[in-house]
């Protein structure tokens, strides 16, 4: 009876229960930035709330840490590291690796951790993992520069000096595609926890099975006519890790094909999350 | 003009129980209903939502085929009882979760108030809470720039704008996170029972910053709420829900005292053992309720200005208690409150016996209330600790125009009650 209607009428928002694949509006994304650097922040400041130490406190980790593998990998397993001084060796891997492993487990419980604020408020689900990797480069920041000042030192009283070349613009992009992984991964594993609890349980461990798998503590090199090197090298991390040492110390063995490997694996990974990501924020709060 | 909100054939199946269990076995039966094109093999069961009764289904619409719509401006009430499917509704209109079948359609930005503080961090200051939460809300930071002085004043916190919320007092916190809200400019605001804290001189001022959204900036505004009062005062139309259902949609005071008479259409003889919405220990619960006139005689309708009985029989389930505190209230078909009465006011004390029920009376002699219909509800204390507080109607009094004041004058229902006076002439 109604069909005839002259005006076809506009309707901002349609709340329907399925969507299709596709349903990403990344110009609403944008319209949320404000909310997306405010969590950065929040993140940031309330983290250190009531230490002294503050943000120092993410030198902490990596200082120790690199300390530990110097005893075991380097005094006790004798690993040759490429011709890199040990110390760099180790703190390089570890500092890009902290990047990578935060942005997945951090990612990780996204649906699970912030259920409380996603089940009274809409905004796009996909500020938060995001805001995430944002928040991460800040301590990946402050991590390096502690590498940085590890250089330097190393330049001027073990004359090891650095070299600043055209490799340096590597860093970026290697980061990049680094937070991609860490991104896509992350979000198809808490859009799996909403409904399987077992996979937070995975993450934990599984991200620090996945390090051994990958050239932190021992360069790909190393591995050369080993029968499970070609393992080490399907890990689409181990080309990032490599071409960062690369990057910074112009040694090593990197190629570009194992990085457009890792790049395409990362574009790869990304769609499938978005996808299911988008299928999940819409009813998750019934099963989470 | 035209709908601003479109709710078309809404419905919202949850499952009951566990819901890790067999759920991978029910996924995959639905893929594989999928692939061949199938209807979903779940979404035909589900049972109406009714929680007093028990279903056999595991599956349960929250709600089942809603239809309404909302005008530009308006301010619609939406009430039922717990469990009505309120929340459900409200959920889905503020997009947290995502309907079974059917669509809602909207115009304008939407910002809901389901709680009051989402997102507030306890380790950040009032000031970083403000934007934080400003933005959680859809606002971007240069509007919440432009209202942050007005947001302080409101809350009332100029003094420790930058302390952290979590050394505020619980009154600072609310006060500050419906200061946020409050100052949103959205085209439709949706509220659940927000109101529901804070003191009472703040809930007028969150009422009447509410009314002006809704006058002055003609937003549209969908409240839920179980305060009556506070829909009346607000709403210019309500709907009412019952099973997940729209019961009643209409003007505020239609709605209102159709959601009362549905809801309370037990007769006065009903065993109140059966209400199961109660709470306190239950060591002494309500068990019948009625009305008796002068002769003693059962009635439900009774006379302004006529002694009426209340004869309240309580099933003591814990025999060791040793003194009972009976309240009963009057409230108005909006569920104000007219008048209360504890037995321990007026210092008599009802001591058990050993018997299971015991019988309490409770005489009101001229009856001062005008025309119109009473809702009777009780609350108790044992030994001082709330033992029974039905949140439903215990009873209806129907009052009649009756001689009040014993000389034929019968007045009409201007005022609610009636006051006997005795005047004298002085000099």
């Amino acid at each position: 009876m109604n069909n005839n209607k002259t005006t076809v009428e506009t309707w901002d928002i349609e709340i329907k229960p399925q969507s299709s694949l596709f349903d990403l509006s990344l110009k609403e994304v944008w319209r949320y930035k404000d909310l997306m650097l405010l969590f950065v922040k929040r993140d940031f400041a309330a983290q250190f709330k009531q230490t002294i130490l503050g943000p120092v406190w993410h030198l902490v980790q990596p200082i120790l840490t690199t300390i530990m593998f110097l005893f075991v990998f380097h005094t006790v397993a004798g690993i040759d590291t490429d011709k890199i001084e040990p110390i760099l060796f180790y703190m390089s891997g570890i500092t890009i690796w902290n990047y990578f492993s935060s942005c997945l487990t951090n990612t990780s419980n996204t649906f699970v951790a912030n259920a409380s604020i996603f089940g009274k408020v809409y905004f796009p689900r996909l500020i938060l993992p995001l805001s995430v990797v944002l928040s991460n480069i800040a301590r990946l920041g402050i991590q390096f520069g502690l590498l940085l000042a590890c250089m330097i030192f190393y330049a001027l009283f073990k004359n090891t000096p650095i070299h600043f070349g055209i490799s340096w613009l590597l860093i970026p992009l290697l980061v990049v595609i680094m937070a991609g992984i860490g991104l896509g991964l992350g979000i198809i594993i808490s859009s799996l926890t909403t409904k399987y609890r077992d996979f937070t349980v995975l993450v934990t461990f599984g991200v620090q099975l996945l390090m051994y798998a990958t050239p932190v503590a021992y360069p790909l090199s190393f591995l050369k006519s080993k029968s499970y090197a070609s393992f080490i090298e399907w890990n689409p991390i181990s080309p990032l890790v490599e071409g960062f040492r690369y990057a910074l110390f112009q040694k090593g063995n990197f190629d570009f094909n194992s990085l457009i490997y890792s790049f395409l694996f990362m574009v790869v990974v990304m769609v499938t999350g978005t996808m299911i990501f988008s299928k999940v924020e819409k009813t998750f709060m019934d099963t989470v | 003009m035209g709908a601003i909100i479109k709710v078309e054939d809404l419905s919202k199946q949850y499952r009951l129980g566990q819901v890790s269990t067999g759920t991978i076995s029910h996924d995959i039966n639905r893929w594989w209903h999928k692939v061949r094109s199938k209807e979903d093999p779940y979404l035909k069961i589900g049972e109406t939502n009714d929680r007093t009764s028990t279903g056999n289904s595991e599956y349960v619409w929250a709600l089942k085929d809603i239809n309404f719509e909302v005008q530009q401006g308006e301010v619609l009430g939406i009430i039922g009882r717990n469990g009505a499917g309120k929340s459900t509704l409200l959920k889905i209109l503020s997009r947290t979760t995502a309907p079974t079948t059917g669509s809602i359609k909207i115009k304008g930005r939407v910002a809901s108030l389901l709680e009051v503080g989402t997102g507030f961090h306890p380790e950040l200051s009032g000031r970083e809470n403000i934007f934080l939460n400003g933005a959680i809300l859809g606002m971007t930071k240069k509007e919440i720039a432009r209202n942050f002085d007005e947001i302080v004043a409101f809350a009332g916190v100029e003094r420790y704008i930058d302390t952290p919320v979590k050394r505020y007092s619980s009154g600072m916190y609310v006060r500050l996170a419906f200061a946020v809200a409050a100052h949103l400019e959205p085209d439709i605001l949706i509220v659940d029972e927000v109101l529901a804290v804070g003191d009472a001189e703040f809930q007028k001022k969150c009422i009447g910053k509410m009314k002006d959204v809704s006058d002055k900036d003609g937003r549209t505004v969908l409240f839920v709420s179980h305060n009556m009062g506070a829909v009346k005062s607000l709403c210019t139309r309500a709907v009412s829900l019952k099973h997940g259902s729209i019961d009643f949609a209409g003007t505020v005071a239609d709605t209102i005292s159709a959601y009362m008479q549905s809801n309370n259409d037990l007769s006065l003889h009903t065993n109140l053992e059966e209400l199961t919405d109660r709470a306190g220990n239950q060591k002494v619960v309500f068990s019948t309720l009625h009305l008796e006139n002068e002769n003693n005689q059962q009635v439900d309708k009774i006379l302004t200005g006529s002694n009426v009985k209340l004869v309240f029989r309580l099933k003591v389930n814990d025999p060791s208690v040793r003194q009972i505190d009976l309240g009963f209230s009057f409230h108005n078909v909006y569920d104000d409150i007219q008048s209360y009465l504890y037995s321990s006011f007026q210092k008599f004390e009802i001591i058990p016996d050993r018997s299971h029920y015991i019988t309490v009376h409770c005489t009101l002699e001229n009856f001062p209330f005008s025309e119109g219909r009473l809702f009777i509800k009780g609350r108790m204390l044992a030994d001082g600790y709330e033992c029974d507080w039905p949140k439903d109607v215990l009873g209806i009094i129907d009052v009649e125009y009756g001689d009040f004041y014993k000389t034929g004058t019968v007045i009409s229902n201007i005022a609610p009650f009636l006051i006997n006076g005795k005047w004298a002439l002085a000099n």
